[in-house]
């Protein structure tokens, strides 16, 4: 539990992943799109990858807490849809950049934007195609001791202190 | 702050001591109402904790997760019933949440589980087994949301022992 929380699976395969491969740092966000503190994470995460380059590599994981956030369950299977078309990251960022307008129009009007094949988008958002994926990362986040969003994950060990550049730097510096 | 109090919460084995505690102003909820199934029981300090994803909204997004046992869940303060009822709607909790408040902190101190200098209930979970003896507890740093990775592989033992 707490102190031991590690991240379960491993990055693999299936995991929406920027930066190199064999960088020495991975850490894992288990995010919720329509989240305020996530928001504020957002721009922190963009900073971390500017300053450690190919020394981080980043991955998104779903962690919509639909209860409290209403809008969170599509947009995280929008992200998912996007990333079917290759735009996982173009989405996800545009979701964060846009987190007051989450409606399901606003979804569509993403896709537009990103020029995804939108008559595809909108049927994969209909049948819920990827909620069984956006469930799989809400399942594993709980099963890694996510305890509420955003969860940091570096090197595979829950970051259980804050989540500023400063903060999160330190973490690294000490995970590394 | 946990390690003083690390060894006083009830151990698995014991006979989970009964209560009987208001969900709401009219209603009252019985340790023996969950004979025959798992229940999770979360004892947490106070409601209106000041963050998204506090302990008992988490808890109510993985419902589905403890459903698949078949195992209930409530969870437990030192708060009345009347701010239960007013936390839980503003949350949308789908779980009860039983007030511990009169007299003050008794059901808790029976589970080892109240933080006396504070008044207030420890961060601590119990895992009870069908028959009202406790599987698995837990008790967390008071300023660490424990999470319910714990809780489910409990309940996987739990549910691995039939």
């Amino acid at each position: 539990m707490s102190p031991s929380a590690k991240l379960k699976p491993p990055v693999g395969a299936n995991d929406h992943v920027q930066g190199a491969p064999k960088a020495p740092v991975t850490i894992v966000e288990y995010g919720d799109y329509e989240c305020p503190y996530c928001g504020e994470a957002y721009p922190v995460t963009k900073a971390l990858q500017k300053r450690l380059g190919d020394k981080l590599r980043f991955v998104f994981r779903n962690f919509p807490l639909a209860e409290a956030h209403p809008h969170a369950e599509h947009a995280a299977e929008a992200a998912e849809a996007a990333g079917a078309q290759g735009k996982f990251w173009e989405m996800h960022d545009m979701l964060y950049e846009n987190q007051d307008a989450l409606e399901d129009e606003d979804l569509v009007r993403y896709a537009k934007a990103l020029r995804l094949d939108v008559p595809r988008f909108v049927k994969e958002m209909e049948a819920h195609t990827y909620a069984e994926r956006v469930r799989e990362d809400f399942s594993s986040g709980v099963r890694s001791g996510v305890n509420g969003t955003p969860t940091f994950f570096i090197n595979g060990a829950r970051h259980d202190g804050p989540f500023d550049l400063e903060s999160l730097l330190a973490a690294i510096e000490e995970a590394a | 702050m946990a390690t003083e109090n690390a060894n006083k919460i009830l151990a698995p084995g014991t006979a989970a001591p009964d209560f009987s505690l208001h969900s709401t102003p009219d209603q009252l909820v019985s340790l023996s109402d969950f004979r025959g199934a798992p229940l999770i029981v979360a004892f947490y300090p106070a409601d209106w904790s000041p963050v998204c994803g506090d302990q008992m909204a988490l808890y109510n997004e993985v419902l589905p997760e403890f459903h698949k046992f078949k195992a209930a869940i409530v969870g437990i303060s030192v708060d009345g019933a009347w701010c239960h009822d007013a936390f839980a709607q503003n949350r949308k909790l789908h779980f009860p949440l039983l007030a511990d408040f009169e007299p003050k902190g008794a059901v808790a101190r029976k589970y080892g589980a109240y933080r006396d200098q504070e008044g207030v209930c420890e961060r601590a979970l119990f895992v009870i087994d069908p028959k009202g003896t406790i599987a698995w507890s837990y008790l967390s740093p008071v300023g660490v949301n424990p999470g319910a990775d714990g809780i489910l592989e409990a309940l996987e033992t739990l549910a691995s022992k039939k």
